[in-house]
């Protein structure tokens, strides 16, 4: 039998692993990959406080499905954005955009 | 007991792979361990029987935006698949250490001390699979738990979203010479 505190330790640390990475990370792509650790855990909260807390309902697991819905369409769309920004400025870190228009 | 043995190797895949992603120098190798979390959070929703969202996850997340994600990386730069332009800066690791381990001791006490889940937690929870037919019903039903209205959002958010990378993607008007002379 799991405990529920065991779901939550683990997507509390898969949380801030993906934190640090997010501020550690110079360069687009790989920030948005720490991004994607960050919703990873927040989907896997939602399926285990479904699950473990309120199993009559199935509320959680709509969240989670409309969550990995949305957050691949998040993905295409920033990835179609960095893709724009290293055409215009041949660099794909943080540094390089430093004004919003050009 | 065999779930929860399978719980800890996939929870140890997990954080290693978290942590091996966030830490690696190459970006293709953080992609990589990116793939390898989730399909272990795929495992996980197949631990607590969802398996219709194990397999979204796997066809979705694993499927889908590790695709994206490795055509983004071969078409942005090619520098960094020899490794990335990043030295550790010292001021900002440590930083994002203190953040980190300062949020994660704070969401660890707010989750573990409060007297609201001993109450509420079911021990009869790992039984039951959401079947097929009642999730396409609930998906589809304008009921009170229905979730049509979200279902019919989400897609009309598609489409502004294939509509908005189309746009994104295509600044110039005269087009392709441009970008061909820019690729070269």
């Amino acid at each position: 039998m799991i405990q529920i505190e065991y779901f939550f330790i683990l997507s509390g640390l898969l949380f801030f692993i993906g934190v640090f990475g997010f501020v550690t990370r110079r360069n687009l792509i790989a920030m948005l990959i720490s991004i994607e650790l960050v919703l990873n855990s927040v989907d896997l909260n939602f399926a285990a406080f479904n699950r473990l807390l309120f199993p009559d309902g199935s509320e959680g697991m709509f969240f989670t499905l409309f969550s990995i819905g949305i957050s691949a369409a998040e993905t295409a769309v920033a990835l179609a954005i960095i893709i724009n920004v290293y055409r215009h400025f041949h660099s794909d870190q943080v540094n390089s955009i430093e004004n919003m228009k050009w | 007991m065999a779930r929860l043995i399978m719980f800890i190797i996939l929870a140890v895949v997990i954080l290693a792979s978290a942590v091996f992603c966030v830490t690696t120098k190459r970006i293709m190798r953080a992609a990589t361990a990116l793939l390898f979390v989730l399909f272990a959070v795929a495992g996980l929703y197949f631990i607590l029987d969802y398996s219709f969202l194990g397999a979204a996850q796997i066809s979705i997340y694993a499927g889908g935006i590790t695709m994206m994600y490795i055509f983004a990386i071969q078409l942005v730069d090619k520098n960094t698949l020899q490794g990335m332009r990043e030295h550790w800066l010292g001021k900002k690791t440590i930083l994002a250490g203190a953040i980190s381990l300062v949020g994660f001791a704070t969401v660890v006490l707010v989750l573990l001390k409060n007297a609201f889940i001993q109450k509420v937690v079911s021990a009869d929870a790992l039984s039951n699979e959401v079947n097929m037919s009642d999730i396409g019903r609930t998906l589809m039903s304008a009921d009170k738990y229905g979730y049509v209205l979200p279902f019919e959002f989400i897609s009309l958010f598609l489409l502004a979203c294939i509509i908005g990378g189309l746009v994104i993607l295509n600044t110039k008007k005269d087009g392709n010479n441009n970008d061909k002379e820019e690729t070269k």
